[in-house]
């Protein structure tokens, strides 16, 4: 199947036609006539967002998500690939649970799923996984985290960190010293002092990137910190990449966008693992991912049912949706106040984890060659959340009724449309 | 005045002293042959309290009843609560049952204003304490309490001096008290161990003391907080005599505050840990008289919450 992008606008300004056939980007230039057209009317094409964070819920929780309706709400978001974590029921910590993971992604068909394995058995943080298995499943899991929970066992995180050097892996930690944050409820603060509830102190979270810092260099190998919150967090990793220790670090949306004061009226839309922190930790944050310090956004997309946040604070779930409205929260925080270009958004939100990760078929330059994992923007746009016109199947959204720039209009995974004028398309996609 | 009375912070400094003034009124008829006042007749107010507190349901029910209302108690243990039914659904129950106001007591922080701002229910919602974070009505009635001894600070507290000692950490007392005393215009010190200050106190507009002796010549209420011993498990001191030593009121201590000066405890004391026997029955100590003003300030709140017919002559039938 051959079809042509017509009227598509890349990073550098210049407007051009981009054909694809058989998956592939097969001619870029002008006047291009291959096929049915679709105009991008001098919207902005890059290649598909890449999320190394992606809460999926399938197996176990399907009533708050399936891989079908996470994958929905990827695509909805301009994700061409998501990185399925591990906590699942059971967990991810088989061949056997990825690889049906990767195949409910690929029968799904809205976006690339890919697997995260658990680094321990059950989450239970005393033995490893079987990494290897694994990463020689159908699934080539390369990426391995107990997020949700901390790797806290130090000689377990060494151990993990050496074991995987075996396959390039890389050990994804959730930072959170668990002895520091028993039954923490929000950050340690002057927010959490005044609700009483237990506070989450950004010490509990830098204490353990030190270390696994430090462990990475020792044993030469790689890590990734996952959703960093805190400005001391991204000293330390600025210090680690000084230092030119293997590791990257990760920050979410709404970590870039909201802080800790929306907690006072107790609503449980805005309780996280980790915790919405200070304006000065949000600032520290833009400025590490505009300067490279933070690698990447990682969405922590985060479903919950209704009943799980609709009770009080210290009952509810811990965490937020995201797919949706991941890129124009990170418009609004890093594009709007001049931090950054889009061409930094693209390399933080596709080409930087696309490369961490080792998904060869994403975040590709557009050129002919590159898979055609595509994502097409109005970047002029603006838009209203609206919970109820998600995709996902939870609608625990923090920016519910916010107003947010930039809207993604089409998808492309692999040469084949799966969002059209915003709307997923169900069958009769161009292929 | 607003619809509930979910933190001190509800209220203005004006509209917290119309409360205590509300509660002088109800003293005096309260001293008349009639005890009872037709005012709330017909209304109904729910006791919901997810924890056991026998002493502030009583105090809430007491008021209630002193105004006519009907009171229905629900408590968690042995209903259908402690089967897991959440407190959107015991909300639901209460709204169809026709509930005016709901006195909530929940383990939990925020759980008084999740229950009045969700949508549940459209009652008045008083919070008769939420975990670690507010007890309002018991704020109130230690300021009614102090006003009654010190006359002079009738109108306002400037220039009164108040310590909180004790488990300020997990005190929903001290925030309420720390909130309204301060916006009364009183000079507030907080003394304990520094693991039992909260870190946010820089934002609390007070004096923070880890030395009980150097605080107690220089003040007119010393208030103390119940110290639970499991925080001694936590690590937050190394023992039940070492606290004592350091921040419990024994007659030394007491000794050495001044003549006028008045102990305040919202109980229940640990006797021997927090305060001594001789203190807790001293001249000095106010505490039954914190038990009483109870049922009036209580009685003032839903007064005004539930916009009862004037005070003003009336007698009960």
């Amino acid at each position: 199947m051959e079809f042509t992008i017509t009227n598509a606008r890349l990073l550098d300004g210049s407007v051009v036609d981009v054909s694809v056939a058989n998956g592939i980007i097969s001619e870029i230039g002008n006047g291009l006539n291959k096929g049915e057209k679709v105009d991008a009317g001098k919207n902005l094409l890059i290649p598909g967002l890449v999320d190394l964070h992606t809460h999926l819920r399938e197996p176990g929780r399907e009533d708050s998500e399936t891989v079908a309706t996470g994958s929905m709400a990827a695509a909805k978001g301009g994700f061409t690939a998501i990185s399925a974590m591990a906590n699942t029921f059971p967990v991810a910590d088989t061949a056997g649970v990825v690889e049906q993971v990767y195949r409910l992604g690929q029968e799904a068909g809205f976006c690339d799923v890919f697997p995260i394995g658990a680094v321990t058995q059950g989450l239970a943080g005393k033995s490893l996984a079987e990494l290897g298995a694994m990463a020689n499943s159908k699934a080539r899991v390369r990426i391995f985290s107990d997020d949700g929970k901390c790797v806290s066992d130090p000689l377990l995180m060494r151990r993990a960190l050496e074991y995987v050097k075996t396959f390039n892996g890389i050990i994804a930690q959730h930072a959170q010293e668990p002895a520091l944050t028993v039954d923490s409820q929000m950050n340690e603060g002057i927010v959490s002092s005044k609700l009483g509830l237990v506070g989450w102190p950004a010490v509990a979270e830098e204490a353990i990137i030190a270390r696994d810092i430090l462990l990475a260099e020792h044993v030469g190998s790689r890590l990734h910190i996952c959703h960093l919150t805190t400005a001391g967090g991204v000293d330390l990793v600025r210090f680690a990449k000084s230092r030119g220790i293997n590791v990257t670090a990760e920050v979410t949306p709404h970590h870039l966008l909201l802080t800790d004061d929306l907690v006072s009226n107790y609503d449980p839309v805005f309780k996280v693992n980790p915790p919405l922190r200070t304006e000065k930790d949000v600032l520290a944050l833009r400025n590490g991912l505009a300067d490279g310090t933070i690698d990447i956004v990682g969405t922590d997309h985060a479903p919950h049912p209704t009943e799980d946040k609709d009770c009080e604070w210290q009952s509810a779930a811990f965490g937020m949706v995201g797919l949706e409205t991941a890129l124009s929260v990170v418009v609004k925080a890093m594009i709007d106040t001049k931090l950054m270009s889009w061409a930094d958004l693209v390399d933080r939100m596709s080409i930087a984890p696309a490369r961490i990760a080792g998904y060869a078929s994403h975040g590709q330059q557009i050129k002919v060659g590159s898979a055609a994992n595509l994502t097409i923007i109005d970047t002029n746009a603006n838009w209203i959340v609206d919970r109820n016109r998600l995709a996902s199947k939870s609608k625990n959204t923090p920016f519910e009724g916010m107003k947010l720039p930039a809207q993604v209009l089409h998808t492309f995974l692999n040469g084949k449309q799966v969002l059209k004028d915003g709307a997923i398309m169900n069958g009769g996609a161009l292929e | 005045m607003n619809k509930h009375l979910l933190s001190i912070n509800d209220l203005s400094a004006d509209e917290a002293m119309e409360i205590l003034n509300t509660a002088s009124e109800l003293a005096k008829i309260s001293d008349g042959p009639m005890k009872k006042l037709p005012t709330l007749r017909g209304r109904t107010v729910v006791n919901l309290f997810f924890e056991d507190s026998t002493r502030t349901r009583i105090s809430f029910e007491s008021a209630a009843k002193r105004l006519s209302a009907d009171v229905i108690n629900f408590s968690a243990k042995g209903s259908s609560v402690s089967k897991g039914e959440s407190l959107k659904d015991t909300a639901q129950t209460l709204q169809a049952m026709g509930a005016d106001a709901v006195v909530i007591r929940h383990g939990a922080s925020g759980a008084a204003q999740r229950l009045a701002d969700s949508g549940w229910i459209s009652a008045s919602v008083i919070n008769a304490g939420d975990g670690t974070h507010e007890h309002p009505t018991q704020a109130l009635l230690d300021a009614y309490t102090i006003r009654s001894k010190f006359p002079e600070f009738n109108k306002s507290f400037k220039g009164l001096r108040v310590a909180i000692v004790g488990d300020i950490l997990h005190s929903r007392v001290a925030r309420s008290n720390v909130l309204l005393l301060t916006k009364l215009g009183a000079t507030v010190t907080l003394v304990a161990p520094p693991t039992l200050i909260p870190v946010g106190v820089v934002d609390w507009n007070v004096k923070v003391s880890y030395d009980l002796d150097s605080v107690l010549k220089d003040i007119d209420v010393l208030m103390m907080l119940r110290v639970q011993s499991e925080r001694m498990a936590n690590s937050f001191f190394p023992s039940e005599r070492e606290y004592s030593r350091g921040y419990g009121l024994d007659i030394t201590r007491l000794n050495s505050l001044s003549a006028n000066a008045i102990v305040m405890h919202p109980g229940p004391m640990n006797r021997g840990l927090e305060i001594s026997a001789e203190s807790a029955d001293s001249h000095k100590s106010v505490v039954l008289a914190q038990v009483s003003n109870g049922v009036l300030v209580r009685m003032a709140v839903l007064y005004q919450l539930l916009g009862g017919a004037a005070l003003t002559g009336e007698v009960s039938v």
